[in-house]
């Protein structure tokens, strides 16, 4: 009997301290990555970093500061493709079909957001980059929106599903129309929901590079325009990481530092935001 | 269960002077609604059997009767609330103000018939915003402020959130919500107002304040009321109709239903038999 206990308290406790290992590790992880960037990137990291251009090979110093533009135009311009549509489809989807149609849009949805983001990158050469015969910030957006519909549009369905009938059962009741009803309660009821979901999405294509690299290309200048290729971070990461210079070893640190650092930031501003959420009685 | 015993007057309800009014229903021309032949069916199973009956202008009517027994269904088909349960479908005519409600489009029949649910819903707005909705949705400009408070004070609401208007909805305890229903349904001057079970998520004193409004509500409007709880149907209403599986029973004057029912089954559920 005793013994029986003693070995059910240690299989007990041996399983607490796996399922703790483990999430030690999860955190440990992100923390290990963080103090590894600051280690070798962080003496790279000053005001010349975010304000100047490239230096030519050999020439110390210099920046990444249009890498860091250029990924904000890039992100800027697919949110304004991307957005919309995920966020009406979404909106589609939780409200207006049933049956058939829904499971397909969601499943097409969830494959679209399972293909591997070099392919998207293939697919938006051949669709944008080809017919313009360069590649351009708008071709490198192009690629990053595709990846940003399906998260937005899944994630803005989910949100809306949560809004209580009640609320519809209301507006309608008071002689609201379909459309008037979602606009003017469904979506605001929903909206901190989906304006996390939207910064998520920003911040999970923003390290992305695959879709870039033959899209965005790279440049080692000032990109004017939405029509001339453009460097980015991540794309500068890579240019940098696999280079034989070991300055631009630091600088590749650097900007791996400042990404992971940027895309901390959206992701705390989203979840700062969902926690504020509004309280809508559950009914 | 004390089958045996009769109870005559399970509710107190005085007659007014001495004698019970007439038995009489009033006449159709002062009908506001009128339903008839209504079978109803949620896919393949039928709801309501062949329901006809009419709501009284500026009178209370309420549908009583056990659960699922269809009263909710049937008030709802008043303002086409029904149809937003998929695989319904309605056979009967209903008649607002002898007109076909199926012929009228929607959203205008939802604006002459209110309708007020059983769990309060105001929107996540401010309070102003929620008893404004309606008429900003019909594009009304005009005057809102005036029109705000006028519902509010109707739904005897004004005096405790004249303060804070533009706050938040959900500070309202839940019987300050349900008002706040009833007012947001009341500012877009609805001809008739329904109310499905609307006390059933409150407490006594909220029900009581909610139960006074409805009765001076009455010049304002036609009401039908759907209740489980039969004191307050004998309370507020001044004609009854009860429901058994999906049929009408008895609708009579609600003294009459309340102490001289004529039908076996009304009499056998209003002395608590079953239900």
């Amino acid at each position: 009997m005793i013994t029986r206990l003693r070995y059910r308290k240690f299989v007990s406790g041996f399983m607490l301290g796996m399922t703790g290992l483990a999430a030690f590790i999860t955190v440990s992880v992100l923390f290990f990555i963080l103090g590894y960037l600051v280690y070798h990137g962080g003496t790279s990291i000053n005001w010349n970093f975010f304000t100047k251009l490239p230096t030519p090979v050999g020439e110390a110093g210099g920046g990444m500061a249009n890498a860091i533009v250029g990924s904000a135009k890039l992100l800027f311009l697919a949110s304004l493709i991307g957005v919309p549509v995920g966020f009406l489809g979404g909106v589609y989807l939780a409200e207006f079909s049933g049956g058939a149609i829904a499971f397909v849009v969601r499943y097409a949805a969830d494959l679209l957001n399972g293909v591997p983001s070099i392919v998207i990158g293939i697919f938006a050469y051949a669709l944008v980059v080809l017919p313009f015969k360069h590649y351009s910030t708008l071709a490198g957006s192009f690629a990053l929106a595709l990846m940003m519909i399906p998260i937005t549009l899944r994630s803005t369905e989910q949100f809306l599903q949560a809004v209580p009938g009640s609320l519809r059962e209301g507006a309608m009741a008071l002689g609201a129309s379909k459309w008037k009803t979602i606009a003017s309660v469904i979506v605001p009821a929903a909206y901190r929901g989906i304006l996390t979901a939207i910064l998520l999405a920003l911040a999970r294509v923003a390290g992305e590079t695959a879709p870039l690299l033959f899209t965005a290309f790279g440049n080692r200048f000032w990109s004017p325009g939405w029509e001339q290729p453009t460097a980015s971070l991540p794309v500068m990461i890579y240019t940098y990481a696999i280079s034989p210079y070991d300055d631009w070893h630091r600088q590749a640190w650097a900007a791996g530092l400042v990404l992971l650092g940027l895309i901390l930031v959206v992701n705390i501003i989203a979840r700062a935001i969902l926690a504020r959420g509004v309280s809508i009685p559950r009914t | 269960m004390n089958v045996s015993v009769r109870s005559p007057l399970p509710v107190n309800i005085a007659p007014p002077s001495g004698s019970l009014p007439t038995r009489e229903m009033p006449s159709a021309a002062s009908m506001r609604m009128t339903v008839s032949h209504v079978n109803f069916f949620y896919g393949a199973k039928q709801v309501l059997f062949d329901i006809s009956l009419g709501i009284a202008s500026n009178k209370v009517t309420a549908l009583i009767g056990p659960s699922g027994c269809g009263k909710s269904t049937l008030l709802r088909t008043f303002n086409r609330m029904d149809e937003t349960v998929r695989h319904s479908r309605l056979e009967g005519d209903i008649l607002l103000d002898g007109q076909d409600i199926h012929a009228q489009d929607v959203t205008q029949l939802r604006r002459r018939v209110g309708m007020v649910f059983q769990r309060p819903n105001p929107f996540p707005k401010s309070i102003f915003d929620n008893v404004a909705y309606g008429l900003r949705i019909n594009g009304s400009k005009l005057a809102l402020a005036d029109a705000v408070e006028k519902s509010l004070r109707h739904a005897a609401l004004w005096d405790e959130v004249k303060d804070h208007l533009h706050k938040s909805a959900y500070e309202l305890s839940g019987g300050q919500q349900q008002r706040l229903c009833i007012a947001r349904g009341l500012a877009v001057e609805p001809e008739v107002l329904l109310l499905d079970e609307p006390c059933s998520a409150l407490d006594p004193i909220s029900t009581a304040k909610i139960e006074e409004l409805l009765v001076q509500l009455k010049d304002l409007c036609t009401i039908a009321i759907v209740t489980h709880n039969m004191q307050q149907a004998a309370r507020v209403s001044d004609y009854t109709a009860f429901l058994l599986t999906g049929q009408l029973i008895e609708f009579t004057p609600t003294p009459h239903l309340f102490t001289t029912p004529t039908d076996p089954r009304t009499e056998a559920y209003i002395t608590g038999r079953f239900g």
